[in-house]
C-alpha cells in the first residue's frame, strides 16, 4: 500500500514557497537594482546568493540556529504563540524558500539589469510614477527572465532535501517531502517504493522544463527587437 | 505667458572634469555643441531631472525645478519636460497607441490621441510594436509621445548620431517640420556642426564641462573667437602665430606671413582659415603662396588639396568632373583670416 502523502506534502510546500519566493525575489531584486551605494550592493548581493553556494546542510544548520527551539525566532514563537517551528510543516516552506530564493533573486535582477536604462528614464520624463514604471516598463520587459527564474526556483524548492532534513526533519505524513521519501525508502531497502516516488518526481520535472521553455520562448517572440 | 525664460546654472563634479554651465534661454531653439564626452548630455539630463547636479539653479518660466540653496529638487515626473533619447526609448512591450498615450494619464481624450497620430503621419501604425517600425517611424512615434502632453521644453539628445547619411537627412527635415509647430523651448545636443547650424537660433559651445562660447549661431560660426570653437565649427586650418604688427601676422605652422583685415589685439595667439576660402592667384598677389608639393584627392563633390605646408583647401566640383589642375599659386583674402585666442 503506497503512501501518497509525500506527494501532497511536496505539492503544498512547493506552491506556498514559490508564492513567497517569487514576490520576495522580485522586490529584493528591484531594490538592489535601484540602490545607489555600490559597496552595500555587493555585500547584500553576497548575502542573498549565499544559500546557493553553501551546502544545503550548512544552510540547514544556520536555519536551525535561528528557528530552532533555542534560536531567536524559534524561541519567540514558542513563548508567544506556543508554536514550535522546527520539525513542523512550515519548516519545509522556510527551507524551500531560503534555498530557492537566490535563484529567483539572481534571475530577476539579471533580467532587470538588461533593460535599457533609457526606458526607465523615459518613463520618468513622461510623468509615470515609479510604481507604474516598475510594472509597465521594468517588469513587463523583464518577464521572460523573471518567469524562467520563477520556474527554476520552483524546481529547486520542490527538490529541496538537505536544509529541509535539518530544520523540518523527516517525519512521515508531516514533513516527509518527495525527495526525503525517496531517501527513506532506499535507506529501508524498499527500492520498489522509492522508484514510485522517483517516477513522480521525474514526471513533474519534465512538465516544469516544458513550461519553462514554452513560456519564455513565447514572451521573447512577442516583443523582442529584431 | 509673459516672461518665457529657461535659466540653467549648474555645477557637477564628474570623473574626468567638472561641469560648470550657466545660460539663459529666451529664444526658441538652443544648441549645445561640443565633442563627445564634454558634458552635453549631462547638462540635458540635469534639466530633465534624471540626473542631479551638485549645486545650482534650474528654473523654467518662473517655476523652480532645482535649487541647491534650499534643497528644491522637483522629480522628473513633475517637470514639464520632454526628452528625446538617442535611441528613442520606445517601450518595446507597447503598441504605438499605447506608447503615445502613456504620458497622458488614465482618462485621456481619445480625440486628442487621434489628432496626434494624424499630425505625425502615423495612421495605420497604431497597433504596431516598435520593432515593426522603420527608423523614421520610430522617431515620429517618439516625438509624438513627447508632444502629446505638451511639454514646455523639448530636450534632444544627439538625435542623429547613430544613423546613416540618407536616413539622417530625411529625419532632420522631419524633425525640423515637427519643431516648427512647437511653441516651447527646444535644446539640441550635438557634436555635428551642420545640425547645430541648421536647427539652432542660439548656440553654446561646451568643452570639458565649460562654456567656451555663447550666442547667436551665425555669429559664432563667423567669429568663433577661440581656437576650440573654431575647430568645432569646422575650421580645418588653425595655426599658432607671431604678431608682426597691427595687421600682419606670421603663421608658425605654415611658414607664411599674412595680412589680416581686423586689428590684431595682443591676446590673439592663433589664426584660422576655412578650407573653402582660398582662391587661385598670381605670384605677387596679396597673401599669395605657392602650391609646390601639394597632393590632391578627389571626393564626390569637391577636391581636397593638401598643401606641403599642411594647409587644407577644398574646391567644389561636380560629380562628373575628374580633372583638376592645381594652380601654381593660391591666396587668401585678409577678410577670411579668423583671429583666435587659445
Amino acid at each position: 500500500m503506497t503512501d501518497w502523502s509525500p506527494i501532497f506534502i511536496s505539492m503544498k510546500t512547493a506552491s506556498v514557497s514559490i508564492f513567497i519566493t517569487f514576490f520576495l525575489g522580485l522586490i529584493v531584486a528591484w531594490g538592489l537594482v535601484k540602490m545607489k551605494n555600490d559597496t552595500g550592493k555587493i555585500i547584500l548581493d553576497g548575502i542573498f546568493t549565499l544559500p546557493l553556494v553553501l551546502p544545503p546542510t550548512v544552510v540547514g544548520f544556520f536555519l536551525l540556529w535561528i528557528f530552532g527551539v533555542r534560536g531567536p525566532i524559534g524561541s519567540f514563537f514558542i513563548d508567544f504563540f506556543a508554536y514550535k517551528i522546527a520539525f513542523s510543516w512550515p519548516a519545509t516552506v522556510i527551507a524551500a524558500v531560503v534555498m530557492s530564493f537566490p535563484l529567483m533573486y539572481r534571475s530577476a535582477r539579471g533580467a532587470f539589469e538588461q533593460i535599457d536604462s533609457n526606458l526607465l528614464d523615459a518613463g520618468r520624463t513622461l510623468g509615470m510614477s515609479e510604481w507604474k514604471i516598475f510594472w509597465k516598463v521594468a517588469f513587463a520587459n523583464a518577464l521572460p527572465g523573471i518567469l524562467s527564474g520563477g520556474i527554476l526556483a520552483y524546481a529547486r524548492g520542490l527538490g529541496e532535501f538537505g536544509a529541509t532534513a535539518m530544520l523540518a526533519g523527516n517525519i512521515a505524513g508531516q514533513t516527509r517531502t518527495l525527495p526525503m521519501a525517496v531517501y527513506s525508502e532506499v535507506a529501508a531497502g524498499n527500492m520498489g517504493e522509492a522508484f514510485n516516488y522517483v517516477i513522480v518526481i521525474v514526471f513533474i520535472a519534465f512538465i516544469v522544463i516544458f513550461i519553462m521553455d514554452y513560456a519564455t520562448l513565447r514572451k521573447e517572440k512577442q516583443w523582442r527587437y529584431d | 505667458m509673459g516672461n518665457k525664460m529657461l535659466k540653467v546654472n549648474i555645477q557637477k563634479e564628474l570623473k574626468e572634469f567638472d561641469l560648470d554651465v550657466d545660460f539663459e534661454l529666451k529664444n526658441k531653439r538652443l544648441g549645445i555643441l561640443g565633442p563627445s564626452g564634454c558634458g552635453k548630455s549631462m547638462t540635458l539630463k540635469s534639466i530633465a531631472g534624471i540626473v542631479n547636479p551638485d549645486s545650482g539653479l534650474i528654473s523654467l518660466n518662473g517655476t523652480v525645478y532645482f535649487d541647491s540653496s534650499n534643497k528644491t529638487n522637483l522629480k522628473p515626473q513633475k517637470r514639464n519636460v520632454g526628452y528625446l533619447f538617442q535611441n528613442y526609448a520606445l517601450f518595446p512591450n507597447m503598441t504605438v497607441d499605447e506608447n503615445i498615450a502613456i504620458g497622458l494619464g488614465k482618462d485621456y481624450d481619445k480625440n486628442h490621441l487621434s489628432e496626434i497620430i494624424k499630425r505625425f503621419h502615423l495612421n495605420g501604425l497604431e497597433k504596431r510594436y516598435p520593432r515593426q517600425l522603420s527608423g523614421g517611424q520610430q522617431q515620429r512615434v517618439a516625438l509624438a509621445r513627447i508632444m502629446a502632453y505638451g511639454p514646455d521644453v523639448i530636450l534632444l539628445d544627439e538625435p542623429f548620431s547613430a544613423m546613416d547619411t540618407f536616413l539622417k537627412e530625411q529625419l532632420r527635415l522631419e524633425l525640423l517640420n515637427s519643431l516648427e509647430d512647437f511653441d516651447g523651448f527646444s535644446i539640441m545636443v550635438t557634436h555635428n556642426r551642420d545640425e547645430a547650424f541648421q536647427f539652432c537660433d542660439e548656440l553654446i559651445v561646451l568643452d570639458n564641462g565649460k562654456v567656451i562660447a555663447k550666442g547667436d549661431t551665425y555669429q559664432i560660426f563667423e567669429n568663433p573667437g577661440k581656437v576650440q570653437v573654431a575647430r568645432l565649427t569646422g575650421c580645418k586650418n588653425i595655426s599658432k602665430i607671431e604678431i608682426i604688427d597691427d595687421y600682419h601676422v606670421k603663421s608658425l605652422d605654415w611658414g607664411l606671413e599674412l595680412e589680416v583685415s581686423k586689428k590684431v589685439s595682443p591676446n590673439i595667439t592663433h589664426i584660422g582659415i576655412r578650407a573653402h576660402d582660398f582662391s587661385s592667384a598670381r605670384e605677387n598677389d596679396l597673401n599669395a603662396f605657392d602650391t609646390l608639393g601639394s597632393t590632391k584627392i578627389e571626393m564626390p563633390f569637391e577636391w581636397e588639396i593638401t598643401l606641403a605646408n599642411g594647409l587644407w583647401w577644398k574646391y567644389d566640383k561636380q560629380i562628373h568632373e575628374h580633372e583638376f589642375v592645381v594652380p601654381d599659386y593660391i591666396k587668401i583674402d585678409p577678410k577670411n583670416i579668423i583671429l583666435l585666442e587659445e
